[in-house]
């Protein structure tokens, strides 16, 4: 039990990269026009996207972090697991249906849509290869520790591994691909969770009983470390309720922000509405991704709590130290072992490593179409391209990406991940997020103005995230922090909506009447669906 | 289908379509802002209310914060669901009859 899983993990994680493969290969035969490989041909059903969705949001970094979280803190777990799903609603009332209405095959198609094509879909390329990036990054880091711990492979092999497998499914497999992979892995992760959670439960009888447990073996690990009673009765209570999770209300409601608003501008979210047939089919699957998603945070708090008892109190699964082996990251791994024995916990590791596997290729895809579709063929090319061409310059940059992803995964190895993900929904939600908004429900909204806004939004939430703590102190060693608060999104967003409001306003020239011009035609379609682009290639 | 500018002009006077694109929007935004002043609130509640959250629920381990937390993501996936069955029993035959009327 100290590093590698040995063969039942192996053998599991052998029977899914199979699968998937095969996988790739069906999809690959399937996959020849540009609505294929972007899109998968627009022909997959609500229910299939809202497993899709899941698979796409459900990541590594939620399923270990946050169990580890719980299993360190207990209730803090659980604050940080509701604000990944409180965007879900915002993104049904305010962008799915209206996506599906004006996209076809990225997010850019939607906020350009009346403006001027180049400048608005440059913005929107630049951003959604920046959040992509940071995106990608939290997972490559994630999933290299997590290879290496499992399998006891060095970093650097296990990132290659990540970049080679994720390659190959975006590559040939294109969004059929993509999709069914996030299908089949939404689909392990949530009966692996659910197996565990019910185990835990069982073993206890009720949630009372799991979480008095959980307080009477806090409280004794407490008391082993010398502390008097009243103090380790304390440290034991203390699980129930929030803890260091809120360091200042200013950052907690600005992270709170980034989240909540951060999840309707992810471009990789946003472009898994364009491969459902209708707007039905597409608020389907926000339905079914808000329940998943929801009852998959309830699993893994769950999970947390009987790591807390079966993990934390069981000398087996400890070092020395008194802290799992292999990291806090592993408490539900052996949780898994303490519920299911062997084979399941060569069945979790191996659903661990299929989850990061299905984000990251959900990822690419969105970074590549932002290149082939909104630099390549609107911008460079002004729309007169061939498909053929298109497709292959998406190849092109998924390699490219894959070797950065790689490079950059190998570079990061001791980046915090959490930091990542939250910087990259903070980026979203201060310059994608107010850019559709205003563009989709303001006529007086004009090309100047989204660009600017939207640019200030990108550059103001990276600005600050410099000056923040985490890196003008801890990374670049300075004295105090310029920006005294965790998350930027309280202030670049605002910053990026009043922008784009005084800028539009200001505009008086010829392209802005065109704009405002255009915003009737676009506000029908968006809002009846007339004239959207058809449901399907074939 | 030829889309022309005569009868998206049309459509977007259409009295049936005003209405509905007013009720859909009022619809959205007060979701919007149930879901926006539950989870703020929630953040609050764990900034200022930390006794509060912690405090026994029924005398046992199971705390306050325990079913406050669990009904925020109650709310969330209730209001998704909301909004669906909203649209479905409702805004889709609208949008049908208001496009088949204009294509007329």
């Amino acid at each position: 039990m100290t590093g590698g899983t040995g063969w039942p993990a192996l053998a599991m994680f052998a029977a899914f990269v199979l699968l998937t493969l095969a996988i790739t290969r069906w999809a690959a035969r399937r996959t020849r026009t540009a609505d294929d490989f972007y899109a998968a041909g627009g022909g997959i059903t609500g229910f299939q996207n809202g497993l899709a969705i899941a698979g796409d949001f459900m990541s590594a970094a939620s399923f270990l972090g946050i169990s580890a979280q719980i299993f360190a803190d207990g209730y803090d777990g659980l604050i940080y697991s509701i604000g990944f799903l409180v965007g879900w609603p915002v993104v049904l009332f305010l962008m799915a249906e209206r996506l599906r209405h004006l996209g076809r095959y990225t997010f850019a198609d939607v906020a350009s849509f009346r403006f001027a094509q180049a400048p608005v879909r440059v913005l929107a390329a630049v951003s959604t290869l920046t959040v992509v990036l940071f995106y990608l990054i939290a997972q490559m880091v994630g999933a290299g520790q997590l290879i290496r711990l499992l399998f006891g492979l060095p970093y650097p092999y296990a990132v290659a591994i990540v970049g080679v497998m994720m390659t190959l499914y975006v590559l040939f497999g294109g969004m059929l691909a993509t999709t069914w992979v996030q299908i089949v892995k939404a689909v392990l992760l949530l009966g692996a969770a659910s197996f565990m959670a019910a185990a835990v439960l069982w073993r206890f009888g009720s949630p009372e009983a799991l979480f008095a447990s959980a307080v009477k073996a806090k409280t004794a690990a407490a008391a082993a470390k010398g502390v008097g009673l009243a103090e380790a009765s304390a440290a034991g209570r203390a699980i129930m309720g929030p803890g260091g999770f809120i360091k200042d209300p200013i950052s907690a409601i600005s992270l709170g922000l980034a989240l909540m608003f951060g999840t309707a501008g992810l471009p990789h979210i946003l472009m898994r509405f364009f491969t459902v047939p209708d707007a039905k089919a597409a608020r389907t699957s926000v339905l079914w991704a808000t329940g998943w998603i929801g009852y998959f945070y309830l699993l893994t708090f769950v999970i947390g709590f009987g790591a807390i008892v079966l993990v934390g109190t069981d000398p087996g699964y400890l070092d020395p130290a008194g802290s799992p082996r292999g990291g806090g990251n592993m408490a539900a791994i052996h949780l898994a072992h303490a519920v299911g024995g062997d084979l399941f916990l060569g069945f979790v590791s191996a659903v661990a490593f299929a989850t990061i596997l299905a984000v990251v290729a959900g990822l690419t895809l969105s970074g590549a179409s932002a290149v082939s579709h909104d630099l390549y063929a609107s911008v460079f090319r002004h729309g007169r391209v061939d498909q053929a061409a298109e497709l292959r310059v998406s190849r092109l940059t998924v390699l490219v990406l894959a070797l950065v992803a790689i490079a950059l995964g190998i570079l990061f190895e001791k980046q915090n991940v959490a930091f990542m993900v939250s910087l990259a929904f903070a980026l979203a939600a201060s310059a994608n997020f107010p850019v559709l908004l205003l563009s989709l429900l303001w006529r007086g909204c004009t090309t100047r103005g989204v660009v600017a806004g939207g640019a200030l939004g990108l550059v103001l939430a990276l600005g600050l995230t410099l000056l923040s703590p985490t890196i003008w102190v801890a990374i670049l060693g300075h004295e105090t922090a310029i920006f005294p608060y965790g998350s930027p999104a309280l202030f670049s967003m605002p910053a990026a909506f009043a922008t784009i409001w005084i800028v539009s306003l200001l505009d008086r020239s010829g392209r802005a009447a065109v704009d405002r011009r255009g915003y009737l035609a676009q506000r029908v379609r968006s809002e009846t669906g007339i004239g959207a682009a058809g449901a399907s290639g074939h | 289908m030829q889309v022309d500018a005569e009868m998206l002009e049309r459509l977007a006077v259409d009295p049936r379509y005003r209405r509905l694109v007013a009720r859909r929007g009022r619809l959205a935004a007060v979701l919007t802002a149930i879901m926006l002043a539950a989870y703020l609130g929630y953040i609050l509640l764990v900034a200022f209310g930390k006794p509060l959250l912690a405090r026994s629920l029924a005398g046992g381990a199971t705390s306050v914060g325990i079913p406050v937390g669990l009904g925020v993501i109650l709310l969330a996936i209730a209001l998704t669901g909301v909004y669906v069955w909203a649209a479905n029993r409702a805004f889709d035959v609208e949008v049908a009859a208001i496009v088949a009327d204009a294509r007329a």
